[in-house]
């Protein structure tokens, strides 16, 4: 598999990413949510903010090279099949989850850098704070925070239903592709058929 | 007529040069709403009410007649640390979405010589109005190179945060917290 996404492909790099964060992402979700709950006497009220603050920094990292590579790597073609109207809701969805995600994190960033305090990543390298001093910044931006998070997730559950609506509804390729798989070829010829040998998985709809 | 009202006017100024409100300098921030709490029984922790403003009367030959009014900006707590001061904003504790302001009115003042007094009245925080006692020190007054006058006391007081509705657990030894109040109002 290449590197690099093609017209119908997506190449491994992106793959990863999007099987790598995705369940990072909702698992901040989750840990920022629990962290919130826990007394004052959990061992978990110092460690669980330790830790949804280092993997935040380390994603929006990752973010922004995957922002970088995704503007280097066009993501391939929508099936044949879809819609229009569906093919520009999936671009603004995942767009909208970019946005999302980078405005999440950097409110995350204002809430705890609002007194000036630098953001430690695991004892590796701390992230200085810039903007502070906003009158209650941090109630702001954790508001902000919030209420982005709470949206994200709203439209991961949409984007993961739609991923699904299309494998076993229209039956067609979209989710295999971000799986890495050969688009399937039962549900259309709209595709030559691969070249490649098919693995079993993805030849038993014999009928 | 006229004469005499500005007369009149002048006296009563006279008569009243101790005997007078005050406006409390937060312009000036020559006043002080801190808090102190303690953190696990370990160490005292210190948060303080940036936003605030109030005023007093105080007559040095009648104090008993003392009385004061101040109005807090809850949302401006500050302690050094803005994911605590998030969280002591938030409903876990003074819920200050809810409950932006607190008060406090007096209702009396029973000096007990020497400058000292018993200072009572009312605080109403995080919507519950509660009668608390304020130990008052009148650390002293008069005129400032400026042109005004002043009057400073120090003062403090303490209570439950469950009398407020803050059931949060600190911990058995943080269960109280102090109030460390220090004023300085300018004669209106
Ligand atoms: C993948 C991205 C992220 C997601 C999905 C996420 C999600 C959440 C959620 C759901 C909460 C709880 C909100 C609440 O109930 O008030 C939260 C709180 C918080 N998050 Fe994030 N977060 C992300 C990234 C970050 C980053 C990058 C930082 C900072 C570097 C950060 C710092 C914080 C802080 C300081 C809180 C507040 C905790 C508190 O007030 O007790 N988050 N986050």
């Amino acid at each position: 598999m290449s590197a690099r996404n093609s017209d119908r492909h997506y190449g491994w790099v992106a793959i990863v990413l999007h099987w790598f964060m995705a369940p990072a992402i909702i698992g901040m979700f989750a840990l920022g949510w629990w962290m919130r709950q826990l007394s004052y006497y959990d061992p978990w009220y110092r460690q669980g903010p330790e830790l949804h603050k280092g993997i935040g920094i380390l994603l929006l990292a990752l973010l922004v090279f995957r922002l970088l590579w995704k503007w280097l790597n066009p993501a391939p073609a929508a099936e044949p099949r879809t819609p229009r109207w569906q093919a520009l809701a999936a671009r603004a969805a995942h767009g909208a989850i970019y946005l999302l995600l980078l405005a999440i994190m950097i409110s995350g960033y204002l809430i705890s850098t609002a007194d000036g305090r630098a953001i430690e990543v695991f004892g590796w390298f701390s992230v200085p704070a810039t903007i502070q001093g906003i009158a209650n910044q941090e109630d702001i931006a954790g508001e902000i925070h919030e209420i982005l998070a709470w949206t994200l997730m709203a439209l991961v559950a949409l984007h993961a239903l739609a991923a699904l609506k299309h494998h076993f509804i229209d039956r067609d390729g979209t989710l295999r592709k971000i799986l890495g798989l050969h688009p399937k070829s039962v549900s259309s010829d709209n595709y030559p058929q691969p070249k490649a040998t098919l693995t079993s998985a993805t030849t038993t709809t014999s009928k | 007529m006229k004469k005499l009202a500005v007369f009149l006017f002048a006296a009563l100024l006279g008569a009243t040069a101790q005997a007078a409100e005050y406006k409390i300098d937060t312009k000036g921030a020559h006043a002080f709403i801190q808090f102190r709490i303690k953190h696990l029984g370990y160490s005292w922790l210190y948060g303080r009410f940036d936003d605030f403003d109030g005023s007093f009367y105080y007559d040095d030959k009648a104090p008993e007649k003392s009385s004061v009014n101040v109005n807090i900006d809850v949302t401006s707590l500050n302690s050094n640390h803005a994911e605590r001061d998030k969280h002591l904003r938030s409903a876990d504790f003074l819920d200050t979405a809810k409950f932006p302001s607190a008060t406090f009115k007096s209702t009396g003042f029973e000096p007990q010589g020497d400058g000292m007094a018993k200072l009572t009245g009312e605080l109403t925080l995080r919507g519950v109005t509660k009668p608390i006692t304020i130990d008052v020190t009148n650390i002293g007054g008069g005129k400032d190179p400026w042109g005004g006058y002043r009057q400073g006391f120090t003062g403090t007081a303490e209570f439950e945060l469950k009398d407020f509705g803050i059931d949060y657990n600190l911990g058995p030894a943080s269960q109280k917290v102090e109030m460390i109040l220090d004023i300085e109002g300018i004669k209106i």
